[in-house]
């Protein structure tokens, strides 16, 4: 089977879903807008009342804002260094996800800082941070870290689409698709034209980035780590939190992109490519990180609790009474449900497997909320106060309605993704094809020989 | 005395701010009052009293100055710039002594009228405090420690909050683009945040010094200045001023000595007799707030409960509270 035909096939395959829209996926995008839409009121309301109408208060001063950028950047950060790994060992069974992980790396990391600057009193005064900045601020070290990664990111993220733009460039005269886009498609492919330099040129480049992403993401989750850690707070200043988060980040990357994986698969009819195979995977990927990210939640505890330094006793008994279910869930369920399900061959199915992944993020959104939280209403001087909003934090309907806002505006780019490209990349699928042909000309060679 | 100045001169600030903003620029960031009050000597002839002083400079030049100038000084507008300085060659220090103090919350209102605060934002605030099960609470007045090796000052990613050469830790709220990281940094809780507009951050009649801290700023970072603006009139900050048993004495390590308006001691004496310690030593930060302990306490922990029912209610947690209140001492 020659390329040409081979590529006008998979445009055949994936032409349809980006010529039409039907009635059920825009009643989808439209409530996504409405939830966006209430999303903005609330900021509209945060920027003109001040962060009053938050939950955040004098002692509490972070709240599921930061919770929201640690789990959205971890989920990035994680997807740049998974997608880094695939592409760099040139994994085998990539073809069907790379583009799904690379497509939630570059939207998280968009959407992740959004929640960061929500926490900021002044934005008006954002450019501070360029005009006067102070080199030995955590802050800064982590805005430095994040604009790298979102511009490595998406480099990365285009040279892996430019020969799909090209194939799409190549076929899309033949069908019924905007001008728009059809020239959206000309001026992204660059002129690519598949050659066997251009090809091998491009491999090259993008084998660097992968590699180049990696560290990138470990840079970024240790600078993250360390906005806590640096501090002398309670529950925060511990020398291991930079590998726990990279860890806790990569658990929940990897459960994040099994849910991603299954709703794609289910949405986009896509069973031929994302196959069993990608969830077993997945999910004894899943299980080594949540007994890994486990024995790091455990070992971070038990010090704690054992050594029962004054101060670390009173956020323990906290976490013990106040918290006591969140942080059942958040270490016990969430950490030992999924290694339960996971643990047994018979239960890595795909409907198991994306069920321990949701337990999992649910498991991790509320660990970190214990790390965020709990410590800041545990001051080394005691709160003596009568406003409770003061002494507890609960996150008011502005901070959740952005919260869901936030999940929204993913959910909806990566639909319009969807709309724009292909969620399997043709040219890794031509990639393998290529790869066999190779293998059976070598053999036939071998075989004339 | 003292105030009297103050009132003369606020009749014609205005003038005056001019007039400093001015001679600012031939006085490019002196801090040095004398030298400041010459440059502006041959601007403000027309309008001299006749009265002159002679007053010796730092550098040992003796210069004549009008007098209504002396009077104006103290309330001269700092700019951000300045006040990055310091007052120079001081070192500021606070001394607490809890032995003598009843939470009579007098510290706290008169810091609350000097910064223009509303009813529940502290820059001072006293909290109850137990050392071990068997010990007796006691009040402990706290604010910012203005430490050494400054947290908040460490993590700020744009300088807004900044460490002087005289001690004081200040924020500069034109500059603080509230991230609040230096909050969460503080393990003090010296720390308030604005969180909502408020019609006095409107009053512009002032204009705006990291000195003053007023008028504050809507989604930025306040707290304890050891009022500056007062130091350099050569008054004890607004909470010294206030406590009616001279609880908090004030001044500087390089003259080691410090007063509580009543009377005037040697600093390193009173630290080393006392046992002064400094609040979480073992964190580092290196506080220039020193306590003198709770021992030989003048008055009973009772006392202290004769404030509003809102501040007893801040304290119902305290178990020592609870077992007074069984008591119905309180």
């Amino acid at each position: 089977m020659n390329i040409q035909s081979r590529k006008r096939e998979l445009f055949k395959e994936f032409a349809p879903r980006l010529e039409t829209t039907s009635t059920v996926s825009k009643i989808y995008i439209s409530f996504l807008i409405a939830i966006i839409l209430v999303g903005i009121y609330a900021f509209y309301l945060q920027m003109s009342e001040g962060q009053i109408v938050t939950g955040m208060r004098d002692n509490v001063v972070w709240g599921i804002y930061e919770v929201n950028f640690i789990l959205l950047v971890c989920i990035s950060y994680s997807g740049a260094f998974i997608s880094g790994i695939l592409h760099f060992f040139h994994t085998p069974w990539k073809t069907a996800i790379a583009r799904i992980v690379e497509i939630i790396t570059v939207l998280s990391l968009l959407i992740g800082p959004i929640y960061i600057l929500l926490c900021m009193g002044r934005l008006d005064r954002l450019h501070y941070l360029f005009m006067y900045p102070r080199i030995q601020s955590p802050i800064t070290w982590d805005i430095i870290a994040i604009i790298t990664d979102i511009v490595a990111c998406f480099i990365y993220l285009y040279l892996t689409f430019i020969p799909d733009f090209a194939i799409l460039r190549d076929h899309c005269e033949e069908r019924d698709i905007p001008k728009w886009v059809k020239k959206m498609y000309k001026t992204l492919a660059i002129g690519y034209q598949d050659t066997k330099t251009q090809r091998d040129r491009l491999h090259k480049i993008t084998r660097t980035m992968s590699a180049i992403i990696i560290v990138l993401a470990i840079v970024a989750y240790t600078v993250l780590a360390w906005i806590f850690s640096l501090t002398l707070q309670p529950g925060w200043n511990s020398t291991i939190f930079a590998p726990y988060f990279i860890v806790g980040g990569l658990f929940s990357g990897v459960a994040f992109i099994i849910v991603t994986m299954y709703l794609v698969r289910k949405f986009y009819k896509l069973e031929k490519y994302i196959r069993k195979m990608h969830f077993k995977v997945g999910g004894i990927i899943l299980l080594i990180l949540a007994m890994l990210y486990g024995y790091f939640t455990f070992t971070e505890y038990f010090s704690r609790w054992f050594s029962h330094k004054a101060i670390d006793t009173d956020l323990l008994d906290k976490l013990f009474t106040r918290y006591f279910w969140e942080f059942i869930l958040a270490n016990y369920v969430g950490i030992l449900g999924p290694i339960g399900i996971l643990f047994f061959k018979k239960l890595r199915t795909i409907n198991w497997v994306t069920i321990a992944s949701v337990i999992a993020l649910v498991g991790i959104w509320i660990n970190r909320y214990l790390i965020v939280i709990p410590t800041l209403e545990t001051p080394y001087v005691p709160i003596q106060d009568t406003r409770v909003d003061y002494i507890f934090y609960a996150a008011s309907w502005v901070e959740i309605a952005l919260s869901f806002a936030g999940i929204a505006a993913f959910l909806l780019m990566f639909t319009l993704i969807g709309k724009l490209v292909p969620l399997v990349p043709m040219n890794y699928i031509l990639d393998s094809h290529l790869e066999t042909n190779k293998v059976k000309q070598k053999v036939n060679k071998e075989i004339s020989e | 005395m003292k105030n009297k100045q103050i009132e003369e001169g606020a009749t014609d600030r205005r003038k005056f701010l001019k007039l400093g903003l001015l001679t600012s620029f031939t006085a490019i960031a002196s801090t040095s009052i004398i030298t400041n009050l010459a440059a502006q000597e041959e601007e403000t002839e027309k309008e001299a009293t006749g009265e002159v002083m002679r007053l010796l400079t730092p550098d040992g030049k003796i210069v004549e100055v009008s007098a209504s100038n002396i009077n104006k000084y103290p309330e001269a507008f700092i700019t951000p710039e300045e006040s990055r300085k310091g007052i120079p060659d001081r070192k500021f220090v606070m001394v607490i002594d809890l032995a003598k103090c009843k939470n009579a919350r007098k510290c706290v209102e008169g810091c609350q009228k000097g910064h223009n605060l509303d009813y529940h934002q502290e820059f001072m605030q006293i909290k109850l405090i137990q050392d071990n099960p068997l010990a007796e609470p006691y009040w402990f007045p706290k604010n910012c420690m203005h430490c050494d090796e400054p947290p908040c000052v460490k993590v700020c990613p744009t300088g807004a909050t900044f460490k002087r050469e005289d001690n004081i830790v200040l924020v500069d709220n034109e500059r603080c683009i509230g991230c609040k990281f230096c909050v969460t940094s503080c393990p003090y809780s010296a720390r308030i945040f604005n969180w909502e507009h408020k019609a006095k951050f409107d009053d512009k009649s002032q204009p705006y010094s990291p000195e003053t801290n007023v008028p504050g700023a809507t989604g930025t970072v306040m707290k304890c200045d050891f009022c500056p603006d007062l130091l350099r009139q050569g008054l004890l900050p607004h909470c010294a001023q206030s406590c009616p048993e001279g609880v908090i004495y004030f001044g500087d390590r390089n003259e080691d000595i410090v007063t509580n308006g009543a009377e005037t001691v040697r600093f390193s004496e009173l630290i080393n007799k006392r046992g002064g310690y400094r609040h979480l030593e073992h964190l580092g930060t290196k506080p220039n707030v020193y306590y003198l302990p709770a021992v030989d306490k003048l008055y009973e922990l009772e006392d202290g409960f004769d404030v509003n029912e809102e501040v007893k209610e801040r304290y119902k947690n305290v178990p020592y509270v609870q077992e007074l209140k069984k008591q119905g001492k309180i």
